[in-house]
């Protein structure tokens, strides 16, 4: 530590001025993926535990998927599982430590805007989605994947999917503790991984149950992304419905109900 | 330096449930360093968050650097710095890191590098945030207030926590940023930093302003000071009360020690000491006590400034 100058420099002089804004949410952006991406645990929900089912299951024949190639019937559902591991439960709990460390609130009083912030995290979470899916993608073509369909289609669920579980991880981070979070975006993360057709096809469970786990978010996003992926559909609407549902109602929640600190 | 207060209070209220935090609090801080000081619970935090955007009053305005601090934040936080009194900074992320990052939000931030070195963080190296000492915890959080180069600093309790060396490297930052023109609103429940510091002092006690004005004043104005000296035992005391002005106060504490209470000036003094002629007294070790912000504290609120 240096000791205090006398006098005038000039060095602290006031020369206020907000950076453009492309700057401070790019660097918002940037920020935040480098944090998700040091993160070990983070780490471990969005590339550890899909890489690990996709290569698992797609080798070892413990699930019945039913007919033609494993790797075909998985991908699409891991995929979903990418999505949600880093919208949903990343996001719910990076947020919700923010929330609680006063990081949300220390960056409120800065030149960057809310709705920066929030552009921010968007951008980080689709970077690291970016990433994942590149992962699986190639490792899926590993394993003899043979995906059909339309891009677009896969394009505006993994879109709409992203929406529906950002909103419903911001409305946890926004509102619960976050040690409350940390546990229940896990406990989250593990149910929909059992009962949202990832890995264990919705036919194996009795048909009041299909009903309802078919409303699932993930369910919707690892049905649509199988329909157009596996048996080449076109624009799977239903499940699309589904998605914006959850996404409308999602983050208009978090909208009114999320605390900043 | 501007003439217009960068801070201005009018009768704010901010409940919490039922608790009324601050109950009608005026406040003018002109530019320069302003020190707010009060006991924990007083309602500093709440009346400085309230200046930064973060709480919304219940009743009352607030203006800063004459703008609505809720509904003209966009306009304000570049213009402002703000030091939480504790975290703000992502768990994972490294000291210089989150500089940058604060920095890399203004358009004319100061040089990182040389923040870094003056306020001692370049020793952090690699270490993320959750594990650097609470004194490192606290520097950061300064820096990261004043990067941005605002014209007015928000710190709460800047120096709760650290080692003495540490504390004069904030105050000598605070000096520094007060001689190139920038604003400080200090909140701590040190009397002697704000007594160093500031060229103006709120006290603020259950939600409200009990006292307001520089140090000095605060000093004289409030409190009465006390003079001391010993003689011979036994001095008729009555008489030296005569002899001094109508408000004041003597004693014999113990046997050949004394004490004149009231308003000390040289001319207390000069009767004093002539009373003391006048009985054949040889008063030894005459002593002036002014009396300090705390006893000022004390004297407006009945409580302990560290309570």
């Amino acid at each position: 530590m240096t000791a205090g100058t006398a006098g005038t420099t000039g060095t602290y002089a006031p020369r206020p001025g907000a950076a453009p804004l492309p700057r401070m949410i790019g660097a918002q952006a940037a920020l935040e993926t480098k944090m998700l991406l040091r993160n070990g645990e983070q780490l471990l929900l969005t590339v550890v535990i899909p890489t690990l089912l996709l290569v698992l299951f797609s080798s070892v024949d413990i699930v019945d998927t039913g007919a033609g190639e494993a790797v075909d019937f998985l991908t699409p559902g891991v995929l979903a599982l990418a999505v949600m591991s880093t919208a949903f439960t990343g996001q719910a709990i990076a947020t919700g430590f923010e929330r609680r460390y006063g990081v949300l609130k220390r960056l409120a009083s800065s030149p960057l805007p809310r709705w920066g912030l929030m552009a921010a995290k968007t951008l980080a979470v689709l970077v690291t989605e970016v990433l994942q899916i590149v992962l699986l993608t190639v490792i899926a073509f590993a394993l003899g994947w043979s995906p059909h369909g339309n891009p677009f289609a896969v394009l505006l669920l993994l879109v709409l999917g992203t929406a529906a579980f950002s909103g419903l991880g911001l409305l946890m981070a926004g509102t619960l503790k976050a040690e409350a979070t940390l546990g229940a975006a896990n406990l989250v993360f593990l149910l929909l991984l059992v009962g949202g057709g990832v890995i264990v096809p919705l036919d194996k469970f009795p048909a009041g149950a299909q009903d309802v786990l078919g409303l699932l978010p993930i369910s919707a996003l690892s049905d649509g992304l199988r329909d157009v992926l596996q048996h080449g559909a076109g624009m799977p609407w239903g499940n699309l419905g589904i998605l914006g549902v959850w996404a409308v109602v999602g983050l208009a929640a978090a909208g009114k109900f999320f605390r900043w600190e | 330096m501007r003439s217009e207060p960068v801070v201005q209070v009018q009768a704010l209220v901010k409940r919490y449930g039922t608790k009324t935090a601050v109950d009608g609090l005026d406040l003018v801080a002109k530019a320069g360093v302003t020190a707010v000081l009060g006991p924990n619970g007083a309602g500093k935090t709440t009346t400085v968050e309230t200046c930064e955007g973060y709480r919304k009053p219940d009743s009352g305005t607030v203006r800063v650097l004459g703008l609505d601090p809720v509904r003209q934040s966009r306009q304000l936080n570049p213009r402002i710095g703000v030091m939480l009194q504790s975290g703000g900074v992502y768990s994972g992320a490294r000291a210089d890191e989150m500089l940058r990052h604060v920095a890399q939000l203004h358009a004319h931030p100061l040089d990182v590098d040389a923040l870094i070195e003056r306020l001692g963080l370049g020793s952090c190296g690699r270490t993320t945030y959750r594990r650097l000492s609470g004194g490192q915890q606290q520097r950061l959080a300064l820096a990261m207030a004043v990067v941005g180069r605002p014209e007015l600093v928000f710190l709460d309790e800047p120096t709760a926590g650290l080692d003495p060396q540490a504390r004069h490297a904030t105050w000598d930052l605070v000096r520094d940023l007060r001689a190139d023109g920038v604003s400080v609103i200090l909140t701590t429940h040190h009397m002697d930093e704000a007594e160093q510091l500031a060229d103006d002092v709120a006290i603020i006690d259950a939600g409200r302003v009990v006292a307001q004005g520089s140090p000095e004043q605060l000093c004289r104005g409030g409190a009465e000071n006390t003079l001391r000296f010993s003689g011979r035992p036994g001095l008729d005391v009555g008489s030296l009360l005569k002899a001094l002005p109508a408000d004041c106060t003597a004693a014999e504490l113990t046997p050949g020690s004394y004490r004149v209470g009231g308003k000390v000036d040289p001319q207390l003094l000069a009767t004093v000491t002539s009373w003391c002629a006048q009985h054949g007294v040889m008063p030894e070790k005459i002593s002036v006590e002014r009396h300090t912000l705390e006893d000022v504290f004390l004297e407006l609120t009945g409580k302990e400034l560290r309570s």
